[in-house]
């Protein structure tokens, strides 16, 4: 049987474990409350980037650029986007799962996040790129990202790029969802989409470009595209966020009932010694009477 | 009257109405009154300036894109930052930062970036001292 000191010793090391524990619940709950406002502020933008974009496209019509180009897939990248670090339960786990189901011979992967990136290096597959982000993505770390994606389509060498991601659902449960970023679309879907959602506000017709129509586009089905990147980044993250702070929750809920049954443990072990100890004083007493 | 509105990823950083507004274009700067034929264009770095009345709102700006129409001119831009807000010890740092990071071995793309950044820095602080 295990000595009170014994007893003692496990019962200070499990309050220390739960005290960071619990540490790491709060930290994770304002991170990512942050995660989750820092998409709410990006909505304007995405929004007035829309907006021009539609006008653009509406004046433009007979307008084609190699980002919107639907090709026959032959070959596809992956953007797999998990976490820096563990301790966040099964969500990389989950992702990972779903990146295993792709076709090596036909998918270029990009990861972002060290996980991705060591589970991809150790099962050897096509790793085209490795990109890091933090805590709050900011535009520019998407933009490498999007830059990147844009590239291997431009060039011809994927003809669909893919966003493998943890969709927030809500502070309990995230899902490993896939997102297609490229290509984008044809604009002309989106204006009658815009038209339908807007009648009243008919768009200025004739605008002028400046310096081209297709460099205007251009930059603006950039911006589209790393938003779209940044988006799925800011979600990403405040799943992992949420994800590790129901982890830390249970953790530090298993350390507290381990606590209370150390303590029951401790508490038999000292009444066990005391009362052998009156055994002990009754019987020398009783030997000696 | 024209209604300026200047949003970046961050959020919305200006949004007033002002009767003549300046704007850095990759083409050259241009001025932009009421009544403006529509126009869509792309913005290099520098500085936006709205007048209202006698006084003066300075918008720095790094790349983006403008849309005007006869009412509005609406940006989308990159990095922007009211100059009121400028802090310079802010920019020097950022200045540091990014000076720091082209120091290391960067993709083309990433150093396009950085160099962005370093431009916004960098001319947020010639403006700030160029105020005194």
């Amino acid at each position: 049987m295990a000595s009170t000191r014994d007893i003692r010793r496990r019962i200070k090391s499990v309050k220390g474990t739960a005290q960071i524990t619990k540490a790491m619940q709060m930290v994770a709950s304002s991170k990512m409350r942050k995660a989750q406002q820092a998409a709410i502020n990006g909505r304007p933008f995405a929004a007035l980037s829309r907006e021009i974009t539609v006008h653009a496209a509406a004046d433009a019509t007979d307008f084609s650029h190699p980002l919107l180009e639907e090709r026959e897939v032959r070959k596809r990248a992956l953007i797999v986007v998990s976490t820096d670090k563990g301790l966040c339960g099964a969500l990389n786990s989950n992702l990972l799962r779903e990146a295993v189901k792709y076709d090596t011979a036909h998918t270029r992967f990009i990861a972002v996040g060290k996980k991705a990136a060591q589970f991809l290096a150790r099962t050897r597959r096509d790793l085209a790129a490795e990109f890091t982000y933090r805590d709050t993505p900011t535009f520019s770390e998407c933009q490498a990202i999007a830059n990147c994606a844009k590239e291997m389509f431009v060039s011809g060498e994927v003809d669909q790029v893919d966003v493998l991601y943890t969709r927030f659902i809500n502070t309990l449960s995230q899902r490993p969802d896939i997102h297609t970023v490229l290509p984008l679309g044809d604009p002309a879907d989106k204006v009658a989409e815009h038209a339908k959602a807007h009648p009243e506000a008919a768009p200025a017709r004739d605008y002028i470009f400046e310096p081209s129509v297709g460099g205007v586009l251009e930059q603006l089905l950039t911006y589209e595209l790393s938003f779209q990147v940044a988006q799925l980044l800011f979600e990403a993250k405040a799943s992992e966020h949420s994800a590790r702070m129901v982890a830390m929750k249970n953790a530090t809920e298993n350390a507290q009932q381990l606590i209370k049954a150390l303590t029951l443990e401790y508490n038999k072990v000292r009444q066990a010694s005391i009362t052998k100890e009156l055994l002990e004083i009754a019987t020398a007493q009783m030997a000696l009477g | 009257m024209l209604k300026l509105e200047i949003v970046t990823p961050t959020g919305q950083v200006y949004a007033q109405d002002v009767d003549m507004v300046t704007l850095p274009g990759t083409e050259g700067e241009m001025g932009i009154l009421p009544q403006h034929a529509p126009l869509i264009t792309t913005i290099g770095s520098g500085e936006i300036v709205a007048r209202r009345g006698l006084s003066e709102d300075r918008i720095l700006v790094t790349g983006g894109c403008a849309e005007v129409t006869a009412e509005r001119v609406a940006i989308i831009a990159v990095f922007a930052t009211d100059e009121s807000a400028i802090d310079e010890n802010n920019a020097e740092e950022a200045r540091k930062r990014a000076e720091a990071r082209l120091q290391e071995k960067l993709s083309p793309e990433e150093t396009a970036l950085v160099q962005a950044a370093l431009t916004h820095s960098l001319n947020q602080i010639k403006i700030k001292r160029r105020g005194r």
